[in-house]
């Protein structure tokens, strides 16, 4: 039971006006612009755009810069602003086997159509502070080029298919649900799952992802391939009757290869996990794809023994926006239901005295 | 663009005006933009973005992006319509008034080769540069002798 | 233009702001008559104050169904985005021209009875003062509306549907640039 608490108007005001100041630091140092933060946090930016499920870069950047970064928290601001936005209408779905890649990898195969490329990474850096991005005027490099492949990159799980090892994807509903407008139940069909997953804390995530590695859940998971660059956007406006493309966004996008022995009617083969991010995030991605092969246990005849097979448990606390809602509410007045507490405490001893 | 399908063309340039920026778009304006109506908008909303299951499978709701639109009406009564990605009102008006004007076999050909094919050339090449730094960054893994 | 691709709000936000403040004072208020849709020019034979309705409450997630002809069914879809819908699942029926029964809209649900459809229908005139009696929440004491246009057996019906409260069908009146409301809480007398 909320009480409702009268007073502290003033101390708001100047508790907010405080928080100005504290986000502008020293007036000395050149203030933090937007732009700055949308090219140069850019990773930022991406998780914000994807755990506030809006992808607008401008957006995410100013909510970045409000929240002095406090991620979280600009998700927050996302969320918020996406609720005063009208729903246009939804887009076709992505094509990332067109995917103007930036970055393209498998660790199942050396070599595979297409190939390995690195693209911007921090994979292969040594995890040593750069000192000299502490002082201005970063030196960079002439960038490097090369003429391009012009062979096709077809995805690794369709290398796999072509052997028939590779189970298919179930078909779905050309409308898919929608966690913005129904309010998430279990049991949850996979489309819902995916949904409420790349929307999900990358934290929270990943450690999920990380216990099914340890053993929390039965998976032996490989990179079948991980992409990212850019995808075009493409909706079918009613006054035109034809699709049109609308922009591009840069997505990741990674592919879990995972064995499944088989079972009477199904031979054995490998299974997919499968994780899709706005933005540039590996780590989001293929936590995702981990945490998606677990749920899919029930689907393909698993036993459900851990908690990143737990729909209910995953599903229902991946959401940071509402976790921090809940865990920040306690913070308002309980005053009431804390003083019955104290009273209870008290009755309880004194009848044992 | 010569094509003898209109709805190619027009697909053509309403895709590669959905790409530019609006600043670009308009210094390549041959002139003004002429008066016109608007039927709707330019407002900014979301649209939601799909991938599927898989790469390949199901559809799934991804996530929403912000998006802008305009429907306008020019004084001879020609309709134009554009939709882009991102909340640049300005770039959805005047990228309508242009889906009006190149539906005009008239004028079609002057502007495609004004406004258009600049836009839809400097598009390449940004997609190019792309595709020849990520060719930079090509691994060829070589497996190791064996070990002596 | 017959093809009724016309403006809509030339403000969006105040215009269904307006809009919206007008129905709520309706439905709040029963009996009393309140403007809408000044400045709409919607196609015909759409009415600003129906019109002015249905783009503000009406949307993508929202069915609609109407019997206002082609021109109007483009305006609408264009500007509203709500999708087609039939008589019985619609969330909003728009009705220019013969009433169908009350009893063939969606009711609800006793556990969600706002899933019950929004009749918006068309009328010859509104009057207060005189005509039918209306009492209820919102009602100080007693109301009387004046309706023309509707069918002759619409209290009856009327009756007949609050049977079942919670479950039913509100209905938004609209002549011209007015508009009148009846929530499902009401108890018109004939």
């Amino acid at each position: 039971m909320y009480v409702s608490v009268k007073g502290g108007e003033q101390a708001i005001a100047n508790a907010h006006a405080w928080m100005a100041e504290a986000r502008r630091g020293d007036p000395a140092v050149p203030e933090l612009s937007v732009d700055q933060v949308e090219a140069q946090l850019g990773l930022a930016v991406d998780r914000v755009m994807a755990e506030g499920a809006c992808a607008d870069r401008g957006l995410a950047a100013l909510a970045v810069k409000q929240a002095r970064g406090d991620l979280i928290e600009a998700a927050f601001l996302l969320r918020a602003y996406r609720t005063t936005l009208p729903r246009f209408g939804a887009c076709a779905p992505i094509d990332t086997g067109a995917m103007r890649l930036a970055r393209r990898i498998s660790a199942t195969y050396k070599d595979l159509p297409g190939g390995q490329l690195l693209g911007p990474t921090f994979d292969y850096t040594h995890r040593l502070l750069d000192f000299c991005l502490a002082a201005a005027g970063e030196a960079l490099p002439a960038p490097a080029e090369a003429t391009p492949d012009t062979g096709a990159a077809p995805r690794v799980t369709e290398l796999l298919a072509q052997e028939g090892l590779m189970a298919a994807e179930p078909p779905g509903d050309d409308t898919p649900p929608d966690l913005t407008r129904e309010p998430l139940s279990c049991p949850a069909p996979r489309a819902l799952r995916l949904q409420a997953l790349a929307r999900g804390d990358e934290g929270f995530l990943l450690s999920l992802g990380y216990s099914t590695q340890r053993g929390y859940g039965n998976n032996h998971p490989f990179v079948g391939e991980i992409r990212m660059g850019s995808v075009a956007v493409e909706i079918v406006p009613p006054e035109l009757g034809f699709a049109i493309d609308i922009g591009d966004i840069t997505v990741t996008e990674c592919q879990m290869v995972n064995q499944f022995k088989g079972s009477l009617t199904e031979p054995a083969q490998f299974t997919r996990g499968y994780g899709l991010v706005f933005g540039h995030n590996e780590r989001k991605a293929m936590a995702m794809a981990l945490v998606d092969r677990a749920l899919r246990c029930a689907e393909l005849g698993e036993d459900r023994t851990a908690p990143a097979q737990d729909e209910e448990f995953v599903l229902y606390h991946c959401d940071n926006v509402e976790a921090t809602g809940f865990v920040e509410h306690l913070k308002l007045p309980h005053h009431v239901d804390f003083q019955s507490e104290l009273e209870n405490v008290r009755a309880m001893r004194a009848t044992q005295a | 663009m010569q094509t003898t399908d209109p709805q190619a063309s027009r697909r053509h340039w309403l895709a590669v005006l959905a790409r530019a920026e609006g600043p670009a778009i308009a210094a390549l304006l041959p002139f003004p933009l002429p008066d016109h109506a608007r039927l709707r908008g330019p407002e900014t909303g979301l649209v939601m973005l799909r991938g599927r299951a898989g790469g390949d499978g199901a559809a799934f709701n991804l996530g929403e992006a912000t998006a802008t639109r305009c429907s306008v009406r020019l004084e001879g009564g020609a309709i134009g319509h554009a939709w882009r990605l991102g909340r640049d009102a300005a770039a959805a008006e005047t990228s309508a008034v242009l889906d009006a004007l190149l539906q005009d076999p008239t004028r079609q050909e002057a502007l495609l080769a004004a406004v258009i094919e600049p836009l839809a050339a400097a598009q390449a090449a940004a997609a190019a540069l792309m595709a020849r730094r990520a060719e930079a960054t090509r691994v060829n893994f070589f497996t190791m002798a064996a070990m002596r | 233009m017959s093809d009724g691709l016309l403006p809509a709000f030339a403000n969006p936000v105040f215009g269904a702001q307006s809009a919206f403040r007008a129905v709520l004072a309706a439905l709040s208020e029963p009996g009393t008559i309140h403007e809408a849709g000044l400045g709409l020019a919607p196609p015909a034979p759409l009415m600003p104050a129906a019109a002015a309705v249905l783009l503000t409450l009406a949307d993508a997630d929202t069915g609609l169904r109407h019997d206002a002809g082609p021109a109007a069914d483009a305006f609408l879809r264009f500007h509203g985005g709500a999708p087609d819908a039939s008589l019985h699942l619609a969330a909003f029926v728009l009705v220019t021209g013969e009433m169908p029964p009350l009893a063939a809209l969606a009711r609800g649900t006793d556990e969600v009875p706002s899933a019950g459809a929004t009749l918006v229908v068309q009328v010859a005139s509104l009057e207060a003062g005189h005509g039918w009696r209306l009492t209820g929440p919102g009602i100080l004491g007693d109301a009387h509306l004046a309706v023309t246009g509707l069918p002759p057996d619409f209290p009856a019906q009327w009756a007949a549907s609050r049977r079942d409260f919670p479950r039913g069908v509100d209905v938004v009146l609209c002549a011209g640039t007015r508009l009148a409301a009846l929530p499902r809480s009401v108890t018109l007398e004939g």
